[in-house]
């Protein structure tokens, strides 16, 4: 019943080149990363600079403007249910409960009545919401409905998936148990993920490589010296590196400061 | 409970105030004197309900009415949700519909004698017209205002167009569409009483104009009360049905207790 890592493994996502945004207003362009199959890639920036712009030319939402967005090869003509996007914003279909909204995708799969409950409810149990799946999203809260929208996308199966700021809103503590979550699921799945965020910190924190977008083009990928260990949070690999890309993205400027840099 | 005693003890003291001032045949500028009384109105309504010609007309108009309404909501919600959804169905609709609009159903009686090869099918049409528009209007709104992310994520998940018009577009709409509904409804009614007073055989408007005809005015309230009881009862189904199928929106708990914690949990309203 619930897929496993050997069975799905996670999709190869390359750009070559890919201008994006929308047709008369560019927002990147020259943009060249590959995300091998089962990697977290994390991708920072200033806000406005692209980030989710990125994420919905990689869903298929947005054409690219130019250059190729392939998975596993095949070119992105369009959505499709390998590629789950999570949103920041509230995405769940408020007149749904909590079930219905993580057997969506299993219903566009076309998967049976029976075995869509059986998934869900493995799901909704996986992301820590035993007994609230008769809920409505607003009878629970903001960090509830986050993962709700994570098990509606792994629900489907997907190779990749997508997040933007996906824990933007959360408060710290709440957030942290989102990333050790993600992590865990992560390591179930063996899906490729895109998360984008503007914080250094959770960027370190989940990615095997750092992307840093800035000035309108990707400017550099890094290495991630110890990928998902927050042990490693204060070794001197991890600093040197949480201090480029700081620079890079011009933290300097005390207003638009990424959140609690060396908090 | 002590809301429905004030309802009550309201539409009690607008009758009173009514038998005070026809029975007394007060004469204020405006003139009462030949005005039927309550009293006068209840002992006709009274005669009236036992034979079957009443209930022949009540029937009558509730047939033409649903058949009209049913038709305007369902025209009404597919013409404005392919409005508000392609550029194609605005281009070629939406100034038509637009210019349409403005004229009152009753107005198009002429046209319906001039279409239709029986009275009861031109009555049927302009109720139907009627509440039409109300029901466009409140669909093209509620469709064009719903939040973009919920269809961006059914497309995320592999959804089709028909799959986000099923999924999103019509449970997201509802609200808005039932609003539509509400008023059209009413408007539905105007339009049959006003058409079956001009052009109708049976009915509660005819039997209404009728009686005034031939001056029996306690037969015209009864006429009239008939209407407003009916109007009142199918605007009050529609009502229900639109809060049963929309007990998913975030109520405000405006101090009746016990009703937040009712809504927590979702009975029939897995709708799609």
């Amino acid at each position: 019943m619930r897929p496993t890592s050997s069975d799905r493994p996670g999709a190869r996502i390359a750009l070559r080149d890919v201008s994006l945004g929308h047709p008369g207003t560019p927002v990147l362009s020259g943009v060249r990363v590959d995300v091998p199959a089962g990697q977290v890639l994390t991708v920072v920036g200033r806000s406005g600079c692209g980030k989710s712009t990125l994420l919905r030319t990689l869903a298929g939402l947005l054409a690219p403007l130019a250059g190729d967005v392939a998975v596993d090869r095949a070119a992105v003509r369009g959505p499709g249910a390998d590629r789950a996007l999570v949103f920041q914003e509230d995405a769940l279909l408020p007149w749904r409960s909590l079930r219905a909204n993580v057997e969506l995708p299993l219903a566009i799969a076309g998967v049976p009545r029976p075995d869509r409950r059986a998934r869900a409810a493995h799901w909704l149990s996986r992301v820590g919401l035993d007994g609230l799946e008769r809920r409505l999203p607003h009878h629970v809260s903001g960090g509830q409905r986050q993962r709700v929208q994570l098990a509606r996308a792994l629900a489907g199966a997907p190779r990749a998936v997508l997040m933007d700021e996906p824990f933007g809103a959360l408060d710290a503590r709440t957030r942290a148990g989102m990333q050790d979550l993600l992590v865990d699921v992560w390591r179930d799945t063996g899906v490729t993920v895109v998360f984008v965020t503007h914080d250094v910190d959770e960027a370190l924190f989940l990615g095997d490589r750092v992307a840093v977008l800035a000035d309108g083009r990707l400017t550099a990928v890094h290495d991630v010296p110890h990928p998902r260990d927050r042990a490693a949070r204060e070794t001197p690999a991890t600093a040197e590196l949480r201090r480029t890309v700081l620079a890079a993205l011009g933290a300097h400027t005390p207003e638009e400061a990424p959140l609690r840099p060396f908090s | 409970m002590s809301r429905y005693l004030l309802r009550v003890v309201s539409l009690v003291a607008a009758l009173a105030v009514w038998q005070v001032l026809t029975s007394r045949d007060v004469e204020l500028w405006l003139r009462f004197s030949q005005f039927p009384t309550v009293t006068d109105v209840a002992h006709s309504f009274a005669d009236r309900i036992g034979t079957g010609t009443y209930w022949q007309d009540v029937a009558d108009s509730l047939r033409r009415i649903v058949t009209g309404f049913v038709v305007a909501a369902l025209a009404g919600v597919v013409a404005g949700t392919a409005v508000a959804r392609s550029r194609l169905a605005e281009d070629v609709l939406g100034t038509l519909l637009e210019v349409v609009r403005p004229i009152p159903a009753i107005a198009l009686v002429p046209v319906a004698i001039l279409l239709f090869p029986s009275n009861e099918q031109g009555i049927v049409f302009i109720t139907c017209v009627a509440a039409f528009f109300p029901v466009l209007v409140a669909t093209r709104h509620a469709v064009r205002a719903l939040t973009p992310v919920w269809e961006e994520a059914v497309r995320t998940m592999g959804g089709g167009r028909w799959r986000v018009l099923r999924s999103v577009v019509l449970p997201g709409a509802l609200p808005g569409i039932l609003g539509g509904l509400s008023v059209g409804i009413g408007v539905s009614w105007i339009c049959v009483i006003s058409a079956e007073m001009i052009s109708g055989e049976y009915g509660v408007g005819y039997r209404t104009w009728q009686d005034y005809t031939v001056v029996d005015y306690p037969g015209v309230f009864v006429g009239m009360v008939t209407i407003g009881v009916l109007g009142w009862a199918t605007s009050t189904a529609v009502e229900l049905a639109g809060r049963r199928v929309t007990r998913w929106l975030p109520r405000r708990a405006a101090g009746t207790g016990g009703g937040r914690g009712k809504g927590a949990t979702v009975r029939a309203t897995d709708l799609v």
